[in-house]
């Protein structure tokens, strides 16, 4: 088995997540997919913006940068331009990418950058103690919609595909063996990629929305989440309260810095 | 440190201001530059992106002013001395990492091509009423650095001294032109790269068990490790300990805010560059920057031919503000005047100094134009009368 502790700064601990709370599990998860791949740990650049789940970088031994609310991505644009040859892994929640960084979310989609997104989606701001989110389903209850929320919430995940991600797969902290594959493909992929995952916080939705505490919020994620080989099979309206998992989108497209240094090469070429 | 000869186009050109900007950011070694179109400053974006890649540096066009600063700063922790150029809108925006750049200590420079404000304002008309958003338009209490050029020449010197005071000091360092300078177009000279005298970070020597990323070091700065070097740091915008691990405590945010506003003030020597001119033994002396130092020289020249005893002070360095200087300037002057393109920002500090010992006249002017050199003569006039009652 893995020896965690090689890759967590212990000095940290105890972590400020709450008991019950999924974002261990895909931190774990995290680890052992950079573990099978074999990455050191000099290889990784770890950015994260606010919220609980970005809260993540001070607690791993890589490089890492916790930023501004919603600036994780932009400010991973200037660390990966200017070191290419490094992973840059963003930390990141539902609010942060979606809601405040929504713009930096789509454009480094667009511009289809080498950063890996690990997108923690527990559909709730939770730090700030269970505000509506942008995924935040229509009809819950949040600190800001006492009485549901009226609002349409975002599939982010087909949000990254319209925007031009390669790579886009969509797990839950109940299938964590099957997450690790998604974030090891996800970091493997040359190009924008993101993982979806979703993850439950008791203590500012689960609570609320009487689904109960972290084991039943789990259960609950396990019987609504279908693949998306089933999906395709399904209506609309079947579909309506379920969460479609699997790898969603893997493909070949031009990659910036890629892009960015043949640019480079062509130029000083020209003027050689 | 000598700047790396392939940046730097040496000889005599005809540039405005805002080329001019672009040519010293490249000479000073400014190999990221991230940024928004916005007049008007567009035309040091656009003179950039056509020369960097000749250096194999890096130009990006972000999605807005927040994702530029953004960008800025982790590009500096990559190792790359990064910068961005903006106007007012912008500059707002770029707030919010500006105040990470601060807390991180992450070496930057941003440049402010002034226009008329507030909100969109007189987008392709001078102003110089940003001045008291660069030193403390982010939240909470930190210093930074301001200068200001009065000529495309100083748009270039003065970028290369921003680029080496970002390095020294680890601070977000702010080029604040005006619309004026930046479309003016005037002889610059460039001289060789081995003449430009160009700093960078001081890194560590320390070995990674040993390296704490926020013990403050010579001049009260934080020796840096940027990312992927071995060192495995870690750097947040929350108040941290000298590890770069947050610490939510009262001692902590002591420590660290009074080092970061004392690594400014108390090298303020080192920082303040300011020109003067006859101040010793004059009655009046009138103080300005940017574009309004020169459309000042009429002005006082009239006066001077009137038998008044004129002093004249530029600032270069606006920020930290030059205390020392104008304490003892205070005891022998009689009056300062100070004309300024805005309602009244940069004199605030001025009276604050001079706290009543010597009057101070100030010669606002909303923005869209420079001053009318005969309403800064008519200031001076008044400051001479005023003290003869
Ligand atoms: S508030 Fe929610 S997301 Fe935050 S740590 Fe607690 S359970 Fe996790």
């Amino acid at each position: 088995m893995l020896d965690y502790n090689k890759y967590l700064r212990q000095q940290k601990f105890p972590l400020i997540w709450c008991a019950g709370c999924g974002d261990g599990i895909v931190l774990k998860s995290m680890l052992r997919a950079i573990d099978k791949i074999g990455l050191s740990k000099d290889e990784i650049c770890m950015v994260s913006g606010i919220g609980c789940s970005s809260r993540l970088t001070g607690y791993v031994d890589f490089n890492t940068l916790h930023t501004t609310h919603g600036r994780a991505i932009a400010f991973a644009t200037g660390v990966k331009m200017a070191k290419p040859e490094m992973h840059v892994i963003v930390v990141t929640g539902d609010g942060d990418a979606t809601a405040i960084g929504g713009n930096h979310y789509i454009h480094a989609a667009r511009r289809n950058i080498d950063i890996s997104v690990i997108l923690f989606n527990n559909n709730i701001y939770g730090m700030t103690g269970g505000q509506v989110s942008p995924t935040t389903p229509i009809g819950s209850r949040a600190s800001t919609a006492p009485f549901g929320n009226p609002e349409n919430s975002f599939n982010i995940s087909g949000l990254a595909e319209a925007a031009g991600a390669s790579f886009v797969a969509r797990g839950t902290v109940h299938d964590a063996l099957i997450l690790d594959k998604y974030i090891e493909k996800a970091i493997r992929k040359k190009g924008f990629s993101v993982v979806e995952v979703m993850t439950p916080c008791p203590t500012a939705y689960g609570r609320r929305n009487r689904i109960g505490d972290g084991v039943a919020m789990i259960k609950d994620l396990k019987e609504h989440s279908v693949s998306v080989r089933k999906a395709s099979k399904m209506s609309e309206e079947e579909l309506n309260d379920k969460v479609v998992t699997g790898i969603l989108v893997d493909r070949e497209r031009p990659e910036y810095t890629d892009n960015y240094n043949k640019l480079i090469e062509r130029v000083k070429g020209s003027n050689s | 440190m000598k700047t790396d000869p392939k940046g730097v186009l040496t000889g005599e050109h005809y540039l405005d201001g805002d080329h001019a900007c672009a040519e010293g950011a490249l000479a000073a070694g400014c190999r990221f530059f991230a940024g928004y179109p916005i007049t008007p400053s567009t035309e040091v974006a656009e003179r950039f992106c056509s020369r960097i890649p000749l250096v194999g540096g890096i130009f990006i066009q972000m999605e807005d002013e927040l994702g530029s600063m953004a960008a800025v700063v982790g590009a500096s922790w990559s190792g790359k001395k990064s910068m961005t150029v903006t106007s007012g809108p912008g500059f707002s925006l770029m707030m919010e990492n500006i105040g990470l750049a601060a807390m991180m200590e992450t070496p930057c420079v941003v440049v402010n091509v002034q226009r008329g404000g507030p909100s969109t304002g007189l987008p392709t008309m001078v102003g110089q009423a940003d001045m008291m958003q660069a030193r403390w338009g982010s939240h909470g209490d930190y210093e930074i650095i301001a200068l200001s050029p009065a000529s495309p020449q100083e748009s270039f010197d003065y970028t290369i001294f921003a680029f080496n005071f970002a390095e020294k000091y680890r601070v977000p360092v702010m080029v604040m032109m005006d619309e004026c300078v930046g479309h003016m177009t005037e002889k610059v000279v460039i001289p060789p790269a081995g003449k430009i005298d160009v700093a960078y970070r001081t890194m560590t020597t320390l070995s990674p068990d040993k390296y704490l990323p926020y013990v403050p070091e010579k001049n009260l700065v934080p020796d840096m490790m940027p990312v992927g070097e071995g060192y495995n740091i870690h750097s947040t915008g929350l108040t941290h300990d000298e590890r770069g691990y947050p610490v939510m405590s009262p001692d902590a945010q002591d420590k660290i805010v009074n080092r970061l506003v004392d690594k400014i003030n108390k090298n303020a020597d080192d920082i303040i560059m300011i020109e003067e001119e006859d101040t010793e033994d004059a009655d009046i002396i009138v103080m300005a920057y940017g574009i309004t130092s020169r459309v000042t020289m009429p002005a006082i020249f009239e006066a001077r031919k009137k038998g008044l005893k004129v002093g004249f002070i530029k600032l270069i360095t606006v920020w930290p503000f030059p205390e020392k200087r104008i304490k003892q300037l205070a005891k022998t002057a009689k009056a300062f005047v100070m004309p300024e393109i805005n309602l009244g920002q940069v004199v605030l500090e001025l009276e604050r100094i001079v706290a009543g010992k010597t009057k101070v006249y100030h010669v606002p002017h909303a923005g869209g134009w420079v001053h009318d050199p005969a309403d800064i003569y008519k200031a001076i006039e008044e400051a001479a009368n005023g003290n003869k009652k």
